[in-house]
């Protein structure tokens, strides 16, 4: 179509983006939003990192440290790190099993703007008087009796995000279930779907217990409830189980995910099929089932009994049987293949040991009796940054040089690549192994100083120079992104030449429309077999006919904007403002009101036809 | 396919077959119907009689599982084909609720 070749103003662009319902372009809002707040969460981790660095300093204070502390793992894992794998999701997915967009493309629009006025609103406790300050996992008391509204912009920021985050997963789970390609089989799906798959159940199931968590939390802090206030009958330890049943899930939320670009990427450059498959499935699947059996393994030392802790003991070890086939499976894949090291197979390569050293420590830590001895110190600070940075991010960072060219059309230079990636490797290991020493050393977790000659000094120096070598890393990659947009160098179809999966087989980036025709799969790593047989595309399943495409719609903006005015109302509501009832009604009004204007108006989307599908250059019909 | 509507265009819709099909559906709601209306008879009767509670509750609570299965699987159709997902997820969910409930009630409120 002519709507790619057409140059647009800046005016039509943002129209474009801010209406759009094409799963390809909310991936990039999705990348954008995410990528910013990573930044943010990194810019914070940095500020940590200069106050740690001696001991006695005052770079900042103890309040603006807890929330510092605070936002940075909020913002890392709700704002930067799970719409930045949504964004691979959005990206990939509906390519992989040879879908035109997602179930909802309308929904999948709200859960993108629900998520970005979430997270604006969580970032603007820093202007307004205080951001939250209580830790990411906001435990009650000490939440419940945190001044001002910092606690608050937490509560509602995630609430409305959440309900994001929620829709998002239903949506791909409708997707994968029901919009797969004619011979997509469950089990010709590529690891990649099959973890955002499992992925979305795992969202489907662990949101509510927040939402529910999140507004109870809301009442006692707005309302006058008391769930969480022992005096008056209520139960503190509530808000920790309602969190970790989220909590603990959400972890596999980021991580299944990851692991499943990395099968993707072992794959490719090792030009060999994924080995295994049928057993990463299993493995997959396990994970997530076990993934809810366990979240009690983060309240050890709450005193929940011998009996209790010994079962959440068992089960999270368990969890370790699962990872350890999928980390073999890997090793197999890349043995006996030709393996290319491009940027992605290093962050592949280097992820294997990052992660087992994770893994490891998280198996010492779920050893219930030993983890009094870990709990909140730096060894679990350690651990989780081993398993997120060294998984999650280090995914993160593969995609988008993997899927870059899929995204944006052009490829991301590969010698910038891997001096980000050495910086960032180093980096990694400088900042957070001594911190495994640190804790076992006596350091507690969230403390905003330490004294001299407590045998900390120079394990904090350390680590805070590691901070700096990712921040440099971050910042190259950065250059990367601007030096490529620039040159703007356009390239084909299967630019790593390896592709295996349907994705690959499209140009990059794909017709808005994804396929002129449904490709025919006709097995695992469908594009590659067809490649095998001499063939330079898919066989199609259906003859060229028109396409049913949806309409644009600025409502899902409006929808979410509703809701973020909605929010202030809420907040000052506590301060007697005059204005704050008025202003949460005419929130909830426009959200309602625009919901009414979806549900009576009719929108039957549009139709390309047949005869403009031809017109273009390759012509899609074949014999 | 038993859930699909009778006046479809299809030509090759076997119409004998598919009003079988729904008076035999029928006849099953009507019998389920029945019985949900007999049990939550039961049910008030369980509270009028004035037995324990400790006997009354859980037997009410039973009494409402088997409604909601009634209610699933007659009324929902999750008996038909083609429901396989749908019950795997309900399923999946219900694990996951009632894990919940069973640690809330052992370690947190007793």
């Amino acid at each position: 179509m002519s709507t790619y070749t057409q140059k647009k103003g800046f005016g039509a662009t943002l129209w474009d983006y801010l209406t759009t319902v094409d799963h390809k372009k909310i991936a990039i809002l999705y990348f954008i939003a995410g990528g910013f707040f990573f930044l943010v969460g990194g810019i914070e981790a940095i500020f940590i990192r200069i106050q740690l660095a001696v001991p006695n300093n005052d770079f900042v204070s103890a309040g603006v440290y807890n929330e510092i502390m605070t936002m940075h793992g909020t913002t890392m894992i709700f704002l930067a790190a799970m719409p930045l794998i949504f964004a691979f999701m959005n990206a990939v997915m509906p390519l992989q099993i040879g879908a035109r967009d997602v179930a909802f493309p309308f929904v999948n629009a709200i859960s993108f703007w629900m998520f970005f006025f979430g997270g604006v609103f969580l970032n603007l406790g820093w202007f307004l008087g205080g951001a939250p300050d209580a830790g990411w996992t906001n435990y009650a008391s000490l939440a419940t009796h945190s001044k001002g509204h910092g606690v608050d912009f937490y509560v509602i920021g995630l609430q409305i995000s959440g309900f994001g985050t929620l829709m998002g997963g239903i949506n791909f789970l409708a997707t994968i279930i029901n919009m797969r390609a004619p011979g997509m089989t469950y089990m010709r799906m590529p690891l990649f779907t099959w973890t955002t798959f499992v992925t979305s159940a795992l969202i489907l199931f662990a949101f509510p217990p927040l939402t529910v968590g999140l507004f109870l939390m809301m009442f006692d802090r707005m309302f006058g409830a008391k769930f969480f206030e022992v005096a008056m009958g209520g139960n503190t330890v509530i808000w920790e189980h309602l969190f970790w049943i989220f909590g603990h899930p959400e972890v596999y939320i980021l991580i299944l995910p990851a692991f499943g670009i990395f099968s993707e990427t072992f794959a490719i450059f090792s030009r060999k099929r994924l080995f295994g498959y049928s057993s990463m499935v299993f493995a997959t699947v396990l994970i997530g089932f076990l993934g809810f059996m366990v979240w009690a393994h983060h309240m050890f030392t709450d005193g929940l009994g011998p009996v209790a802790n010994a079962i959440f003991a068992v089960a999270t070890m368990a969890i370790g049987v699962p990872t350890g086939i999928k980390i073999f499976n890997w090793l197999f894949t890349m043995w006996g293949g030709s393996v290319k090291f491009t940027t992605p197979m290093h962050y592949a390569f280097a992820f294997i040991p990052s992660f087992v050293i994770g893994g490891v420590t998280g198996v010492m830590l779920a050893s219930a009796a030993a983890d009094y001895q870990y709990h909140d110190t730096y060894f679990v600070v350690a651990h989780f940054h081993y398993v997120i940075v060294g998984g999650v991010v280090f995914a993160l960072l593969c995609g988008t040089h993997l899927y870059w060219p899929k995204m944006f059309g052009t490829m991301l230079n590969e010698t910038l690549g891997k001096i980000t990636f050495w910086l960032f490797f180093i980096g990694f290991h400088l900042t957070f192994f001594i911190q495994h020493f640190l804790g076992l050393w006596g350091m507690p977790r969230r403390v905003f100083t330490y004294l001299p000659g407590q045998g900390l000094n120079n394990g904090n120096l350390i680590s805070s120079i590691g901070a700096a070598f990712m921040a440099v890393a971050v910042l190259i990659l950065l250059l990367n992104v601007i030096i490529t947009s620039v040159k703007n160098e356009k390239v084909g179809n299967d630019p790593w030449g390896d592709g295996r999966t349907l994705e690959w087989s499209v140009s990059s980036p794909p017709p808005f429309y994804n396929f002129k025709q449904l490709p025919l799969v006709r097995g695992l790593d469908a594009y590659w077999l067809e490649k095998m047989e001499g063939k330079t595309g898919m066989t199609p399943a259906e003859p060229l006919g028109d396409i049913h495409m949806p309409n644009s719609s600025i409502l899902p903006f409006i929808m979410a904007f509703g809701l973020f005015i909605a929010a202030f109302g809420v907040m000052y509501h506590v301060n007697d403002k005059p204005w704050a009832l008025p202003v949460m009604i005419i929130g909830l009004l426009i959200t309602l009101g625009s919901m009414l204007i979806r549900s009576v108006k009719d929108d039957h989307g549009f139709h390309i036809h047949k005869e403009d599908l031809i017109d273009n250059n390759n012509k899609g019909v074949k014999a | 396919m038993a859930n699909q509507q009778l006046n479809s265009g299809n030509q090759r819709v076997d119409i004998e077959y598919r009003r079988r099909k729904s008076a035999e559906e029928m006849r099953y709601q009507i019998v389920s119907f029945a019985l949900m209306i007999f049990l939550t008879l039961i049910a008030f009767a369980a509270v009028a009689i004035k037995f324990n509670p400790w006997y009354t509750a859980p037997f009410i609570i039973l009494l409402a599982v088997v409604q909601v299965i009634f209610q699933v699987y007659y009324f929902m159709h999750m008996s038909h084909k083609g429901h396989e997902a749908p019950s795997l997820f309900l399923y999946s969910g219900l694990l996951v609720g009632l894990l919940t409930i069973l640690t809330f009630s052992t370690i947190v409120w007793w």
